[in-house]
């Protein structure tokens, strides 16, 4: 090991020192080198595992390094969803003393995986919309804190499986800039096309690799993007007017957000001078309205749909043994769903099981089990047997996505992909 | 293409007290390959995002060719951010991964093949256009990524530090690549850098920030051979320029034991009795005559072949002060010799102490 290496790390995890830091990470042994999906990359990136857990590890220039592991820093301090910066280390030397690059390290989200990895075979039109949908609320986020991303795509986020949507995360800052007085409307505009021609174009690239469906048409999905930044904008910062009559719009208002998954932290009212209008604009939102009140009632920690899905089935649980308008306390009957209901189901999936998917997901599929076997049996089928139901027909037969171990591979992630030339083809009909 | 011109552009940002850009007023003609060049937050990026539209104009214009683009959004300025991101399709072959943006954009077929075809030959592509990505070299990879920029056919290419990620090695090499390249496009380019060796390089003209003002524009010689003031004097050349306090005497100003003749416009017009004196280490004469020039001593001597550059200092107005000399590579002297220096006639610059503005005129060298 190199007299020099640099090692930055806000935690500093000694197992760090023990990687092979003097040879170039492509040379890295398989037993260090974890295998993964794969997505597009810049840079060599590749997973490795440390002290129990796995890390991405990004070749890249000392200073770009640096950089993106402060962004990352920050933006987790801003609440934003992003990867888990571990760690910067350069001044790596190899055995001839020749220096190697720099590299970003980074924690590895468990159960999160990258578009291409969120389907099997084809990609459908509506998944495809569930992902843009999804980037277009983290691009909302990260513009509403000051932050112009610069390469917006389904590439640069992780997406965890979120009772049937998807939660994004960020996980390439590298182009990103953190304004502190905000965006103007040129760089949220200019964000947005990015997002718009990139998505278009790895779509695109799915569909000369024949992974996605006929009817999918890239350049609408992608457009879409658009229209879903542009409605949640306006929901979550747009000032309305309506006459000071007409005051239960404010409540309005909050429920909305609260619907979309939002709390506003601070909602600017202003009268006019006669007092007959008011105007309010919400100042301060935060994401993560039904997590919050997850956590608050169970403890649990959820992504905000499975939260949202969670809440559901505790309501009508709370409704269940609510007795003729009895007043029943929230708390009390969310500890009394939490060991009644949702732990022992956790519980139940057998221990080989439990890599497949996060518990919150596998509740959250499971209600959606009981449903389609009542409709189908025309029958309110018990939790305990849909359970059996879904363990042996639907979870067993998933793969596994926690982290996807085996097989080691020599080389995971290469800056582009590997792919036959079709030289009998004229290029002009595929431009 | 077309010309594009800041007039009077200001940005002010929100709680700020001072401008980011203060009154910028360029005029970039059509065609030309413009560097705005300055250290960190000078106002160079800031300038170039209000070019793109992703920085409000709080005050002034900005107009692409005849056109006053103030207030259009970034995608109808027609301008094009050439590597903002350069991430290649592995499934699409070169000629999709160059073409696919104009599909989105409803370009036609036909055109998107010969837009595709003129951008492949101008970047020594053809032959590559079914190929895959994977097959490609590093610096092909690259040319398809400019190639995605190029058959938009945009008025303006706007480069933000674009080699900032590179290795040395790769940086010098794409430098002269987008040089070249842009001149055989003769699309009007602006190109934001920190480094002066790049602008110098790069740039048929410069543009110098400092603290959001303007301090000169001009061809990298102008810069280099009339500095109008202390900063760009001391910004530009690598290595820098020596710059010393020096007072006046009657003929000159004073070089450790010389006095060296100036411009008679230089002593009148200077403030006070001394002036900044600037001489660039390759206008620095080495003399054995002990009564001549600045006495200093050497600390190092970097060898470079045919020449070479001496690292030394001396006492200077009271003061410790580094000097940098060009020398000949195979004579020079030793590490704590003292030697003397004296500037070459007619080689020296001379600047205001107070306003750190030009005194003398421009040196024209053969």
């Amino acid at each position: 090991m190199s007299a020099s290496l640099s090692i930055t790390s806000a935690t500093v995890d000694p197992a760090l020192l023990d990687l092979p830091w003097n040879l170039p990470l492509d040379e890295w042994p398989s037993e260090t080198i974890a295998s993964l999906p794969k997505g597009i990359s810049r840079h060599l990136v590749r997973f490795a595992y440390l002290s129990g857990y796995v890390i991405a590890v990004k070749e890249t220039t000392t200073e770009m390094a640096k950089g993106e592991y402060d962004m990352l820093r920050t933006l987790q301090r801003l609440d934003v969803p992003c990867v888990d910066p571990v760690a910067v280390v350069a001044g790596r030397m190899d055995d001839d003393g020749d220096s190697l690059a720099s590299v970003l390290v980074t924690r590895h989200l468990r159960f999160s995986l990258p578009y291409r990895a969120l389907f099997s075979q084809m990609l459908r039109p509506d998944t495809a919309t569930r992902l843009v949908d999804a980037l277009a609320v983290l691009l909302v986020r990260l513009h509403i804190v000051g932050f112009f991303w610069g390469d917006v795509s389904l590439t640069n986020t992780l997406f965890r499986r979120d009772a049937g949507a998807f939660a994004p995360y960020l996980v390439d800052a590298e182009t990103g800039k953190l304004f502190d007085g905000g965006l103007s409307n040129g760089q949220r505009e200019n964000d947005l096309e990015i997002a718009r021609v990139n998505i278009a174009g790895e779509l695109m690239d799915l569909q000369a690799g024949g992974r996605v469906e006929d009817e999918l048409d890239p350049v609408e999905v992608s457009n879409g993007i658009v229209a879903s930044y542009r409605s949640l904008w306006k929901e979550l910062t747009g000032s309305e007017v309506f006459a000071s009559t007409e005051r239960w719009r404010i409540n309005e208002r909050v429920q909305r957000l609260n619907e979309l998954g939002f709390d506003i932290e601070e909602l600017a009212i202003r009268t006019d001078e006669g007092g007959t209008t008011v105007r309010i604009q919400p100042k301060v939102v935060d994401a993560g309205h039904h997590q919050r009140r997850l956590i608050r009632l169970t403890g649990l920690d959820t992504g905000e749909n499975q939260a949202r899905r969670l809440l559901n089935d505790l309501d009508s649980y709370s409704a269940t043994v609510a007795r003729d308008g009895q007043e029943v306390d929230e708390e009390q009957v969310a500890h009394e769903w939490l060991i009644r209901v949702f732990e022992p189901v956790v519980t139940s999936i057998p221990r080989d099981l439990r890599g497949k998917l996060e518990p919150a997901e596998v509740f959250h599929q499971l209600l959606e089990h009981r449903w389609f076997m009542s409709q189908r049996e025309q029958r309110d089928v018990p939790l305990a047997e849909a359970l059996t139901s879904y363990v042996n027909d639907v979870l067993r037969h998933r793969r596994d996505e926690a982290t996807v171990i085996n097989p080691p591979t020599e080389s995971i992630t290469l800056p582009v992909d590997v792919v036959d030339d079709e030289d009998d083809v004229d290029w002009r009909e595929r431009v | 293409m077309s010309s594009v011109t800041f007039d009077n552009a200001t940005r002010l940002y929100p709680g700020g007290t001072r401008p980011a850009v203060d009154k910028l007023n360029l005029d970039i003609a059509d065609g030309e390959f413009l560097v705005l060049v300055g250290p960190s937050g000078c106002g160079k990026s800031t300038s170039l995002r209000m070019l793109a539209g992703l920085e409000e104009v709080n005050d002034g214009r900005i107009l692409i060719g005849d056109r006053d683009v103030t207030d259009v959004p970034p995608k109808d300025r027609d301008i094009a951010m050439v590597f903002q991101n350069y991430a290649l399709y592995p499934h699409m072959t070169v000629a999709e991964n160059m073409g696919f943006a104009l599909k989105i954009a409803g370009v036609g077929k036909e055109e998107r093949a010969t837009r595709v075809l003129e951008a492949a030959k101008l970047l020594d592509l053809e032959q590559y256009l079914t190929r895959k990505p994977k097959a490609l070299s590093g610096g092909q990879r690259q040319r398809v990524a400019m190639g995605r920029a190029i058959v938009r056919q945009p008025q303006v290419f706007l480069m933000d530090e674009p080699l900032s990620n590179l290795d040395a090695k790769l940086r010098v090499q794409t430098r002269t690549q987008i040089a070249s390249l842009q001149r055989r496009l003769g699309v009007t380019t602006v190109y934001v850098t920190h480094d002066q060796t790049e602008a110098l390089t790069m740039g048929d003209r410069i543009a110098v920030l400092k603290d959001g003002l303007l301090q000169q524009v001009g061809t990298p010689r102008d810069l280099y051979e009339a500095p109008q003031n202390v900063f760009v004097a001391g910004f530009i050349g690598s290595p820098a320029m020596n710059l010393f306090t020096a007072d006046l005497t009657e003929g000159g100003v004073t070089f450790g034991a010389s006095v060296v003749p100036v411009d008679r416009e230089v002593l009148s017009s200077a403030s006070g009795k001394q002036v900044t004196v600037g001489v660039r280490p390759e206008d620095i004469v080495v003399s054995t005559d002990p009564g001549a020039g600045l006495e200093v001593v050497v600390d190092l001597v970097e060898e470079l072949g045919a020449d070479g550059y001496l690292y030394g200092h001396s006492e200077v107005d009271g003061k410790r002060t580094d000097v940098v000399a060009r020398v000949d590579g195979r004579l020079h002297p030793s590490i704590g010799d003292r030697v003397h220096l004296i500037p070459a006639h007619d080689h020296i610059h001379a600047f205001d102490v107070e306003s750190g503005e030009r005194l003398n005129k421009a040196i024209v060298t053969a």
